[in-house]
């Protein structure tokens, strides 16, 4: 990468409705402020959003996708983490 | 771009020249919307040529604001001048003569250091005009006030920030900065430096105190340009002349682009 570029920054939006913010995409930025700013710009244009987080890209460590077999196959077979074997008593509401 | 939204008048739009308006609000609503209609052109210049993509919508964003809001002024001044003419017979169909915009606003971009220093200088007064505006006595003023405020605090943030990146950065930023406040300082004070009409208009308690407006924007420069360790400029040379209709030779050109289309093809939509 050329060192006069800017980092690249991850940028998480809350929607007026959500309760999580959501990946929306990356943008470039000199530090963290400007890309708060800049996700503002560009990725909440059209009412996307009320809140914006910002993570610079390098921060995030990533599982390797070549490990996805063992990573994540085993778990297909084992219903039984489901939490759907039980009886529920009537008087509990809500769940 | 406006055309689109509104019935097309060929007919009335063919008269350039109006009879004088009765109401004494409309020439400076007009001046209002040629202020937004200049800036935003100015700044939809830089379509495509930002320094990054982020910095290009950013531009963009603040061309749309302040289309947005020329629009309100234009349709308002047409409805007080009450002759028939629309937004776009303003906005397309007026000779830069006509034009009653400061001349800041119709300076070219230059580089992006020449932009920031021209918006934030236009930011911090529109910014404290606009407080004023939306507590004064004319309603739909102090509604398109209301609305345009927001995105005007935006604006002077925006601007604001780029002021002290730039000018606390690197010896070549800080070097166009301080070269684009030579060329442009001698336009500020035309923004609040009241023509006949507005003092007219002020007694009339239409038109905030521009000195009072002057105080507060004065303030806010010094207080930004410190974080950007920046020198307020003392130069005393002052260039005024846009809102009274004598503008730099920059307007004709920028206004050949802008009204081409409905010169060419009058009555044109799409």
């Amino acid at each position: 990468m050329n060192n006069s570029e800017w980092p690249l920054w991850e940028v998480f939006i809350r929607s007026k409705q959500g309760l999580d913010h959501k990946h929306v995409g990356s943008l470039h930025a000199a530090d963290a402020a400007m890309a708060v700013q800049n996700a503002r710009d560009v990725y909440t244009r059209r009412l996307e959003g009320v809140s914006i987080w910002v993570v610079e890209s390098k921060h995030i460590h990533a599982s390797n996708p070549d490990e996805a077999a063992e990573f994540f196959d085993p778990a297909a077979d084992k219903v039984y983490r489901h939490p759907t074997f039980y009886d529920v008593p009537d008087s509990i509401k809500h769940m | 771009m406006l055309r689109l939204m509104t019935p097309t008048q060929p007919e009335v739009s063919a008269v350039p020249t109006p009879p004088p308006a009765s109401n004494p609000l409309f020439p400076f609503v007009l001046q209002l919307a040629d202020t937004s209609l200049i800036l935003a052109h100015r700044l939809s210049e830089w379509c495509g040529h930002g320094p990054v993509l982020e910095q290009d919508l950013a531009l963009a964003n603040i061309a749309l604001d302040l289309l947005g809001e020329a629009r309100s002024y234009y349709q308002y001044a047409a409805e007080l001048e009450g002759q028939g003419r629309t937004e776009d017979d303003l906005a397309y169909l007026r000779s830069a003569v006509e034009y009653r915009n400061p001349l800041l606003v119709e300076q070219p971009n230059g580089d992006f250091a020449h932009t920031i220093v021209r918006q934030f200088l236009f930011d911090v007064f529109h910014y404290e005009l606009l407080i004023e505006l939306k507590a004064g006595p004319d309603t739909q003023l102090a509604a398109i006030a209301e609305k345009s405020l927001k995105e005007a605090a935006y604006h002077r943030k925006w601007s604001a920030e780029w002021m002290i990146r730039l000018g606390d950065g690197t010896p070549e930023s800080r070097q166009r900065i301080e070269k684009a406040l030579r060329t442009l300082w001698r336009y500020a004070a035309e923004l609040t430096s009241p023509t006949p009409l507005e003092l007219d208009l002020h007694t009339l308690g239409l038109v905030p105190d521009y000195a009072e407006l002057q105080a507060r924007a004065a303030a806010y420069i010094t207080h930004v340009f410190a974080e950007a360790t920046l020198p307020v400029p003392t130069e005393a040379f002052r260039q005024p002349g846009g809102k009274l209709g004598r503008h730099s030779e920059h307007l004709g050109y920028l206004l050949a682009e802008l009204q081409y289309m409905q010169r060419t093809y009058p009555g044109l939509t799409w």
